[in-house]
């Protein structure tokens, strides 16, 4: 029996000849990643085992994204502490202030994790890198430091389930609507500690951009990891970045998996997941009237370039409604320059935009756009849990960027098909 | 082991760790502070309600979402002696026994109790029970390896035990 390609790279990370669904395994690990939130925690860990040097200063990030610039003293106290560690320790991949973007988009962006690679980081979103074709998992802090310390972590190998995709995609319709569909199909616990792997003709022609979206939510189906197989558009993606050399694992034609599931993506519609779970999803036609009282384009989710394209062309020539906070995000400093010179931040402050520095900010309720009691956002973020945007009788709709700006314009949950 | 006896509060199915701890809260990681709001989401006057001691029963997915330690972190600051859900989220399953906050998966208990029950978990010989004299209940064996951690107090423990067993069996 052959290797899945979450198998095939945890087996080249150990000494092992083949893993085995289950099996529980220690493996070295490529790169381990922390923020502002979780790395004071980890530091502490790391500091308490005796430890006085990491294991290697070129494979660990450290991003402090989450409540930068520093929201208050208690923040900035948690920054103080991730920098001094960063530059006792010469960690090659700190990022603070100008040079800092939200961690999973700026990544990637960077060159920092390559196929093949096995990545933890001390955020449940690191599994956004599985689109690289890399094997990413989130933890928690002290597992960081016991990585920081080691250079490795240990795993349960996760049975893997097989997405096959199929079909084109209709317009306005994305990565984010794709693994929204699938969240709703199979539940938020319905890859519990197993691995998504996609595969199917509809994933060749996916951007890295999709990809990238979709594999970040492999977490909201309780996933440990979402996984795309390595082919061209991955390639020229990497080329761009780095020169360092890396593998490009294949699935063994008979591999085993616990489920394949089909996926016809020419049927799915733009998507919103409704509160308070991100399985809650219904098709933009059946949402019904949902007024809303704030729209954020942005996060690790939809923050990227690309997104602020397809956000662009939805709201060129249009406004916000006059009730509706429309707020942008680049995720990454590339983003934000990049929109700047495409001419795409004029558009946004034409339609009545608070452009945002690249930050997390409201998408975990830290701050930038905190939501009152009763208040409704749409957002092209990743969670729509009780309290996530801020009160916890607020409530926060997932969709991608077209639907999130459309709602913003019409005041009410819309895609771009319903704008006069 | 010793066995854990403690008065319960029910929580349904995918508590997440936004509802466990807020993110607005997490400016620090002292577990003091982080006590101070825990379940805050899910049931705001929990903290004024519950006492040391007492047990967290959940339906499915406990601790879904985020990957902060701060969830286990909060619970245990706050004296909570376990958690015994029906099943747990992956990454909150490892962190409760990498910082040594015990967790017991029994699909059973959920749908037999109701707040302010009393209920004892033996680990030891896996069982709950229900009351004094109720029918005992078989929880999920914890595997060898988290049997390990728990006893070395956590990860960071193990691997301190690792080391020093190492050094013990190499040449002087
Ligand atoms: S943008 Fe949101 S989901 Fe992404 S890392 Fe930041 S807080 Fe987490």
């Amino acid at each position: 029996m052959g290797m899945t390609l979450t198998e095939k790279i945890l087996c080249r990370h150990t000494h092992l000849d083949r893993v085995h669904p289950g099996e529980l395994i220690s493996a070295r690990v490529d790169l381990a990643l922390a923020n502002d939130i979780t790395a004071p925690i980890a530091i502490a860990e790391f500091r308490r085992a005796g430890g006085t040097k990491v294991f290697d200063r070129n494979k660990i990030a450290l991003v402090c994204d989450h409540f930068t610039p520093n929201k208050d003293i208690e923040s900035a106290g948690q920054c103080r502490t991730v920098r001094a560690f960063a530059r006792e320790q010469a960690i090659a991949h700190f990022y603070e202030g100008g040079n800092c973007g939200v961690e999973h988009a700026l990544l990637p962006e960077q060159g920092i994790v390559l196929p093949g690679e096995v990545v933890i980081g001390a955020d449940s979103h690191t599994c956004t890198y599985g689109a690289l074709g890399a094997f990413a998992t989130g933890v928690g802090s002290t597992d960081l430091a016991a990585a920081m310390l080691t250079g490795e972590a240990w795993f349960k190998v996760p049975e893997s389930m097989k997405f096959v995709l199929t079909g084109a995609l209709s317009p306005w319709v994305s990565g984010k609507d794709l693994i929204l569909h699938i969240i709703g199909r199979i539940g938020v616990d319905g890859a519990r500690y197993r691995a998504m792997e996609f595969s199917g003709e509809t994933v060749a022609a996916l951007t890295m951009a999709d990809r990238l979206t979709m594999a970040n939510m492999a977490i909201e189906a309780g996933a440990k990891n979402g996984i795309f197989p390595v082919d061209d558009t991955t390639r020229t993606y990497v080329a761009a970045r780095s020169d360092r050399r890396y593998v490009a694992d294949t699935p063994d034609p008979d591999a085993a998996y616990s489920d394949v599931l089909e996926i016809d993506c020419s049927a799915i519609e733009p998507q919103v997941a409704f509160p308070h779970l991100p399985s809650n999803v219904r098709g933009i036609g059946d949402v019904g009237d949902v007024r809303i009282d704030q729209a954020v384009i942005g996060s690790c989710t939809n923050g990227r370039i690309e997104d602020l394209r397809v956000a662009a062309r939805v709201l060129r020539g249009r406004k916000a409604g006059p009730d509706v906070r429309l707020l942008v995000l680049p995720a990454t400093p590339s983003v934000y320059r990049a929109a700047l010179e495409e001419g795409l931040l004029a558009v946004f402050l034409d339609a009545g935009a608070v452009i945002g520095p690249p930050t997390c900010g409201p998408c975990l309720g830290g701050h930038m756009g905190i939501l009152a009691a009763g208040e409704r956002a749409v957002a092209t973020t990743n969670r729509n849990f009780v309290g996530r945007m801020g009160h916890r009788e607020s409530e926060v709709y997932l969709a991608n960027p077209a639907v999130a700006a459309a709602s913003a314009v019409l005041g009410r949950l819309a895609g771009p098909d319903d704008l006069p | 082991m010793k066995t854990l006896k403690g008065r319960i509060w029910t929580f349904g199915d995918n508590i997440d760790t936004d509802a466990i701890i807020p993110a607005r809260y997490l400016n620090t990681s002292d577990p003091a502070s982080l006590a101070a709001h825990c379940m805050e989401d899910a049931d705001p006057d929990f903290m004024k309600k519950m006492r040391p001691g007492d047990i967290l029963v959940a339906g499915d997915n406990f601790g879904c979402g985020s990957s902060r330690e701060h969830a286990p972190i909060a619970i245990k600051a706050a004296g909570i002696a376990c958690v015994v859900a029906k099943s747990f989220a992956r990454i909150f399953y490892r962190n409760a026994f990498n910082m040594g906050l015990p967790i017991f998966e029994s699909g059973a208990l959920h749908d037999r109790v109701a707040p302010g029950d009393e209920i004892e978990v033996d680990a030891d010989r896996g069982l709950i029970r229900i009351g004094p004299d109720g029918p005992p209940l078989t929880i999920e064996p914890i595997p060898p390896f988290m049997q390990q951690l728990l006893t070395d107090g956590g990860l960071m423990g193990h691997l301190a035990r690792k080391a020093a067993g190492r050094a013990e069996r190499s040449p002087a």
